[in-house]
């Protein structure tokens, strides 16, 4: 990257390790940091729907609708989240590819199935088998996006469940009593109050998200764990220009230090959110902050 | 008559354009991790012996081809699901692996396996712990020795494990351990080596028997014009053909 690392063997160790952290293959591990913090972004929120979701269906009063938010909650919860990612993530992208076969391509004869071969006609691929890399790996990426969001979905559901159940229930009555209908009652009393409750659920959720990141590599994008156990690894001057030993430790504790960051800041703001939430709540915290003010 | 010749033809021409179209890009997916055969350059690109020869390939046999990157532990499946449509990644052909997917021809001889263990060592090959890289016909190799396997995912962690003394020796192919060897003065190849499977190939689905056509064609014209052998020196990669 800088004009001097033309002849890395010759530089002392500042300059060195400067060349060093900017070669093409140290771009990817900063690269695969943001990767994993566009994931996280997006997960969250995405996570937050399927769950506030399946929540509202597991306490419908329709019998069919409140099942299934509870089979959805009842199976993710307790299928482990590693076999999850091995063998939903396939699952979902032959399913895909099988839908668009069978609208694209009726006229195919042969097996899907061949042996072990899962084949789909050309144009049912997704993405197509002659788009460019980086269509595959946003694609990759919008499965583990939404793999995510369906196994923190289910946690965050129950999670959600429960903080409503924690509302007061005399709030509700009172409600109706006032000619309020069952949606406006769910609306401006309930989810309003629910939250409180809630969030010391949904900030472990969270803080279990922040490292939970690592299975990312179950799904193909590299994410940063896997930089630093390749970057780190041993390297002999016959493949690199800049070798050197088995430095993992050090690319290890570099993830451990913005790990702990992440969850030290993550921390802190979620403190600020639970003050705000609390604010004119019928809690003891609530109560608590009304007696000082 | 003549027709019927025309209308063959043309069916001919269009079934190889439909081909083409099908494989306009063919996906090579390999590991990354396992020098000289393929890593990770400086660059961040796929580089080494196979990305060479792969290159070499693809333009002989008149397709564009591109490099994917894929752990070693689900590298066949997601080849017979259809993420990449090659395995170019050092893969030793052998009959377990030959039941899921397809071979081409080899392109290196059975490459001598050695063991790499600290200088000095004395390693007991009957009743002492040798590492391998799981997956490999080297970890099957040791499996069925009198030593214990411990296996690790990476070629890279197998080293580290003789390192800090979790195992007494790796066993791994000789091109890849020569130049560690070479390079670190506490470590040394041992005398013994062993002889086992029969050269690596590309893998291909067995459903794709055209794919695997068009690379065996390519391979054969590489080693009768001598350019593969070359390759192979290069590289350091075993005797040539």
């Amino acid at each position: 990257m800088f004009s001097f690392c033309v002849d890395p063997a010759s530089l002392d160790s500042m300059a060195w390790m400067a060349c060093y952290l900017t070669t093409g293959k140290h771009m990817a591990i900063y690269t695969s940091l943001f990767t994993v913090l566009l994931l996280l972004a997006i997960t969250a929120p995405t996570a937050l729907v399927f769950g506030f979701l399946g929540a509202s269906s597991a306490r419908s009063d329709f019998a069919p609708l409140s099942w299934v938010g509870k089979a959805y909650i009842a199976i993710v919860r307790g299928v482990p989240d590693i076999a999850f990612f091995l063998f939903f993530v396939i699952a979902l992208d032959q399913f895909f590819e099988w839908i668009r076969h069978e609208i694209k391509c009726p006229d195919w004869e042969a097996d899907i199935w061949q042996g072990n071969d899962f084949v789909v006609c050309d144009i049912a691929k997704l993405p197509l088998g002659n788009s460019p890399q980086w269509m595959h790996e946003t694609y990759g990426f919008l499965l583990a996006v939404l793999t995510f969001a369906i196994v923190f979905g289910a946690f965050a559901a129950n999670v959600l469940y429960g903080a409503m159940r924690a509302v007061p229930h005399n709030q509700l009555e009172t409600a109706e009593s006032y000619g309020m209908t069952r949606s406006q009652v769910f609306w401006r009393i309930l989810v309003p109050q629910m939250w409180v409750f809630a969030l010391p659920g949904l900030s472990n959720l969270w803080m279990v998200l922040i490292k939970a990141t690592p299975l990312l590599f179950l799904l193909g994008v590299e994410d940063i764990v896997y930089w630093a156990r390749e970057l780190g690894g041993a390297k002999t001057a016959r493949f690199t220009d800049y070798p050197h030993g088995d430095w993992r430790m050090w690319y290890f504790l570099a993830l451990l230090v913005f790990y702990l960051l992440f969850t030290r800041i993550s921390e802190i703001a979620l403190d600020k959110l639970m003050i705000r939430l609390t604010h004119g709540q019928a809690t003891l915290g609530g109560e608590a902050q009304r007696k000082t003010a | 008559m003549k027709s019927i010749l025309l209308g063959t033809a043309a069916l001919a021409i269009t079934a190889t354009v439909a081909f083409a179209g099908s494989h306009s890009v063919v996906r090579m997916g390999t590991e990354g991790a396992y020098p000289p055969y393929n890593f990770i350059n400086d660059a961040g690109e796929v580089d080494g012996f196979e990305r060479e020869l792969g290159d070499e390939l693809c333009a002989r046999a008149e397709l564009t081809c591109e490099w994917v990157t894929n752990e070693w532990d689900s590298i066949i499946p997601n080849l017979v699901s259809g993420n990449y449509d090659t395995i170019i990644a050092g893969m030793s052909i052998t009959d377990e692996r030959d039941e899921v997917i397809d071979f081409t021809q080899n392109y290196t001889q059975p490459d001598p396996s050695s063991y790499l263990a600290l200088d000095g060592a004395e390693v007991d090959f009957d009743g002492g712990v040798i590492a391998a890289q799981a997956n490999t016909i080297q970890a099957a190799f040791i499996a069925s020795s009198g030593a214990t396997l411990v296996e690790f995912a990476t070629p890279d962690e197998t080293i580290a494990a003789v390192r800090n003394g979790e195992a007494d020796a790796v066993l791994a192919d000789d091109a890849y351990l020569r130049p560690i060897a070479e390079e670190n003065a506490d470590l040394a190849l041992l005398d013994k080596q062993e002889l086992i499977g029969g050269g690596v190939g590309m893998g291909v689905r067995e459903s794709d028997s055209e794919l695997k056509d068009k690379f065996n064609a390519a391979i054969q014209s590489m080693k009768d014009d001598g350019t593969l052998n070359a390759l192979l020196a290069k590289w350091e990669i075993g005797p040539g053909f």
